[in-house]
């Protein structure tokens, strides 16, 4: 069921949250084992915000649609007490001692917060199998990777072992793993919603999102956690709309851009076929298409495999051995110790990224790399708002292709390659989300990112719901025993 | 100095003074920044770098920076921005420091320094802000890391980093550039200048250059000067070093040395203990800094006088020496305590000698704690005053009063009272005391007579002996020669 289901159900008294957080519990214990998407099941925590919540629709009184709900989080999220991996050996023991802004908010709304998800290590990857704790899998196909980095969040939503769940997009992060488990996942503009406590991997770019199955659930959870934090010197002070309002109306009359770049050369044929279908359907609504250009698409990975691993080699750099997380023993002194600690820690993904952000920020180096990155990140930025001056939201695939296989994507260049389509966005400090749009002859499912003017997440839901509404893709749930 | 290995050089120096700011809470969370606290009492997950944290500036440390700026009369840049330093340490909790680079908050200042009586300006390059960096306990040495600790409550404090040009010309001028700039900031009230603990660090760039030319030579950095009189020697000490590696046709090294207090040298750092390349880049977690005008515009209206100015005008309006004027305005609160005693009593000569040599015998006129405490306010130094001016207690018992209001912190009044040292003034009993002396002392009496008229010397000590000091002296005088002059 979904979030606005459960609800629903709670308030006529047919089931209570305690009991779905129960049945949450049970279908992870018989489950996960085969998906991999819980590196830490919070049972107690859950249950007795379950009971909690129980109390409070029984009393008549419930802190709104999300009281019980039960919910996941990317362990790239800092929660009290409970440990905090970030998919890494370095920070196996980790137990952080205050809550991100982001689960105070939900606990504040009532959910009912079940585990942490797998992910990437240290958010860097498009697949999960870059987690130092084992691969989470696809739960429509469990020899295909579920994407990266929210992986394991993804896999939970699409699995029904969580109702809804929160991820972090740097490059894509959430879009692409929703698009390949066939969820709901949006990246939110950069500062709707506060980063305190989550684990930096690329500040400029990191923004937390959100899993879901359908846009109304989506509503529910960005309306819980977005708004102004004042510990996030960052975050935007700008007033939340109320999203699920938002949701009515269609989509007649609005301008759909259709960016040629996203449908050319290396796109698979499914996905643009999927894709066009998509477009075609909201014409029939009533909405307007326009063909535009996004002439910088191309630049989006070279830029951002500078800028992301150069924030990343000066956010990593405190994991040294000192103060938290493992120590590598034997050392004869500090030098070796913090080396030795980070060569064991770390995995090779992150490893490479430390160090190619380290030669970029590198004097003699940094004006040809980071600098010339950051000019460049700024004309693709002002290419998505010219585009976005002309239409109101940009509709594009938001892979290039479906599900790949475990192993599949050895070469890191192809797994960068992978992001082509979410990178741009996330340069721009845009919200996006991925929707389901159609399956390939495989059944695996297809993603259509549709790309929205800063802080108009509310048009984007907006979208989403009316082709939801259109269609009948979200009755198809994944074969898992 | 002028020792004879460096009479053919020109000696340049800079200094880098990082200031701690005396804001409440840290520069980027609200943990409280008092000194000598518990260790780790004072941190919270932001100060100690914990992963997921976020900085969020203090507006207060951009104010005091502001103001120290506008003292100095620097530009305050319309933008500002931070940065990230990095290097490998373990008291920095992040390895990287929140720092200043390209975008600083202020450039292109001057503080005015006093050399043999005459005025001379040092430019300042930048200012800029920081935030602190932890402190290292350890137990034996470095390498043996289980039994080093880290306390994280210094982590996070707002420093000020001021760095002046190349315009220091000796070791002296350095030290008297170092107390100038600490009299601007205690004055302001941004920084508490205590050396020892550290609220106020200094490090020099040392280099020579032969007479006459315009060129730099190679700089050497010194780190660790934590004192005044550090300063002085490591610069004397450096200096020596670099003219005696000159004259013998060596080259300096650009590097950096540290000044051992202990042996009195300077010694090159390890290059581990330095990094090479900091790798500067935006804090991508701050937006950049907008300083708005008219905050800068209210901020400068609300500048105090500065110790300069201020020292001009005890000379100018009141009468006082430029030495007693130096003296008093070593401290905002050391002049405001001379001016508010001068309001209470207006005879600032008087009062200035009071200050200097009674008040400060007993109190440091630097430190504003304990000026601003002293248990002799400045209304009652004046009331002392009045009891002398008016008779009531001759000026040697008014010291006697003084050392008992400074332990008891009572009032003079009250003192006076107390112990029944009001000057004896009732004539009657003092001509029975003088005819008592004289019968005693015919001796005196004849030698006075036979022309030693100081003989009335002794007479009138005899006098204040035997009234234990409490007679009015005066008094003493006239009856003493009336009574001769009769006999
Ligand atoms: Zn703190």
């Amino acid at each position: 069921m979904t979030i606005h289901e459960l609800a629903e159900a709670y308030r006529r008294g047919e089931t209570t949250p305690s009991a779905v957080a129960e049945a949450h519990l049970a279908r992870i214990a018989a489950l996960d084992a085969k998906v991999g998407a819980f590196l830490t099941v919070t049972r107690e925590r859950a249950l007795a915000a379950a009971a909690a919540a129980d109390a409070r629709w029984r009393a008549g009184a419930p802190r709104g649609p999300l009281d019980g709900a039960p919910l996941a989080l990317k362990d790239v999220l800092c929660t009290k007490g409970v440990r905090t991996t970030c998919g890494s050996r370095i920070l196996e023991g980790f137990v952080p001692p205050y809550d991100a802004t982001v689960v105070e908010r939900l606990e504040a709304a009532g959910a009912v917060l079940l585990g942490k998800t797998n992910m990437d290590e240290f958010a860097m990857g498009s697949s999960t199998e870059h987690s130092a704790f084992g691969p989470t899998r696809n739960p429509w196909d469990l020899g295909r990777v579920p994407g990266g980095s929210s992986g394991g969040s993804a896999a939970a939503v699409a699995a029904e072992l969580a109702a809804g769940a929160l991820g972090t997009d740097t490059g894509g992060s959430v879009r692409q793993p929703a698009a390949f488990c066939g969820v709901v996942g949006l990246k939110p503009t950069y500062g709707r919603v506060s980063r305190y406590g989550l684990v930096a991997f690329a500040s400029s770019l990191d923004q937390v999102g959100t899993f879901a199955r359908d846009a109304r659930d989506t509503a529910l959870l960005l309306g819980a956690i977005a708004g102004h934090d004042p510990r996030d010197a960052t975050s935007v002070d700008a007033p939340v709309p109320d999203y699920t309002a938002a949701l009515a109306g269609g989509v007649r009359g609005l301008c759909l851009g259709v960016p040629r770049e996203y449908f050319g050369e290396g796109i698979d044929p499914e996905v643009a076929r999927a894709v066009r279908e998509a477009i075609e359907t909201l014409r029939g609504l009533g909405a307007v298409t326009e063909d535009v250009s996004l002439p910088t698409t191309d630049y989006g990975i070279a830029v951002y495999y500078v800028l992301a691993p150069a924030e990343a080699s000066s956010n990593l750099a405190r994991y040294d051995g000192v103060k938290y997380g493992l120590r590598t023993p034997g050392a004869k002194d500090l030098i070796e110790m913090e080396s030795r600690t980070r060569a064991a820690g770390f995995g090779a993904e992150v490893k490479r990224r430390i160090m190619l952000g380290t030669y970029a920020l590198s004097a003699g180096y940094y004006d040809a790399y980071y600098g010339r990155a950051q000019k460049v990140r700024t004309l693709v930025r002002r290419d998505l708002e010219a585009a976005l001056a002309r239409v109101d939201v940009l509709v594009a695939p938001t892979t290039p292709g479906v599900a790949f296989r475990l192993g599949e994507k050895a070469d890191p260049l192809a797994m960068y390659l992978n992001d082509v389509f979410t990178v741009p966005t996330s340069l721009a400090g845009l919200p996006a989300v991925s929707l389901r749009c159609g399956f390939s002859a495989a059944g695996l499912p297809v993603g259509l990112q549709l790309i929205g003017r800063a802080l108009d997440e509310a048009t984007l839901l907006r979208v989403a719901h009316a082709y939801e509404q259109a269609t009948g893709w979200l009755a198809r749930r994944p074969a898992l025993a | 100095m002028s020792a004879p290995a460096q009479a053919g050089w020109e000696v340049v120096i800079g200094l880098e003074v990082h200031a701690q700011l005396r804001t409440r809470s840290k520069m980027f969370c609200g943990c409280p920044t008092a000194f000598g606290a518990a260790p780790n009492s004072q941190t919270c997950p932001v100060c100690q770098g914990m992963p997921g944290t976020l900085p969020v500036i203090n507006r207060t440390a951009i104010e005091y920076a502001v103001r120290t700026a506008l003292a100095l009369d620097c530009r305050v840049n319309a933008g500002c921005r931070f940065a990230r330093k990095h290097y490998y340490y373990p008291d920095m909790p992040k390895n990287f420091q929140i720092s200043q680079y390209e975008e600083p908050l202020a450039e292109e200042g001057l503080l005015e320094i006093d050399i043999d009586g005459a005025a001379r300006p040092i430019g300042i390059q930048r200012l800029h802000l920081e935030e602190d960096v932890g402190k290292l306990l350890h137990e034996g040495t470095l390498a043996t890391a289980q039994a080093s600790l880290v306390d994280f409550n210094r982590s996070g404090v707002p420093l000020m980093e001021t760095v002046s040009k190349p315009d220091l010309r000796s070791p002296e001028e350095a030290a008297a550039y170092l107390r100038a700039f600490r009299a601007v900031l205690v004055y302001l009230g941004v920084c508490d200048g205590n050396m020892e603990e550290g609220s106020l660090r200094c490090d020099a760039n040392v280099s020579l250059r032969p007479r006459g030319s315009a060129g730099l030579g190679t700089k050497v950095e010194i780190k660790n000067l934590n004192s005044f009189r550090n300063v002085q020697r490591a610069l004397e000490y450096e200096v020596q070093r670099q003219a005696q590696a000159l004259e013998a046709g060596e080259r300096i090294v650009q590097e950096t040395r540290l000044w051992d207090a202990d042996r009195d040298v300077t010694r090159p750092m390890r290059s581990k203990e330095y990094a090479h390349d900091y790798r500067y880049f935006p804090e991508p977690d701050l937006v950049p800094l907008q300083i708005d005008r008219a905050w800068v515009d209210a901020i400068r209206r609300d500048l105090p006088e500065l110790p300069r100015a201020r020292r001009r005008r005890f000379v100018a309006q009141h009468g006082l020496p430029p030495y007693d004027a130096g003296v008093l305005t070593q401290s905002r609160a050391l002049a405001d305590y001379f001016e508010a005693a001068v309001r209470a009593f207006p005879q600032p000569k008087l009062v200035s000698n009071w200050i200097m040599s009674e008040l400060l015998r007993a109190l440091p006129g630097d430190d504003e704690r304990a000026i601003a405490g002293a248990p002799v306010t400045p209304e009652r130094l004046a009331g002392l005053l009045g009891l002398v001016q008016d008779g009531t207690i001759s000026g040697r018992i008014a010291k006697d009063v003084f050392e008992r209001m400074l332990r008891t912190g009572q009032d003079a009044p009250t003192i006076v009272a107390r112990e029944g040292l009001t000057q004896v003034a009732d004539e009657a009993a003092l001509a029975a005391v003088v005819d008592r002396v004289l019968a005693q002392n015919p001796r005196a009496v004849a030698d006075y007579r036979g022309g030693k008229t100081a003989a009335a010397k002794a007479l009138v000590g005899q006098v204040m002996k035997a009234t234990g000091g409490k007679a009015n002296p005066g008094i003493v005088n006239r009856l003493l020669e009336e009574k001769l002059s009769r006999i």
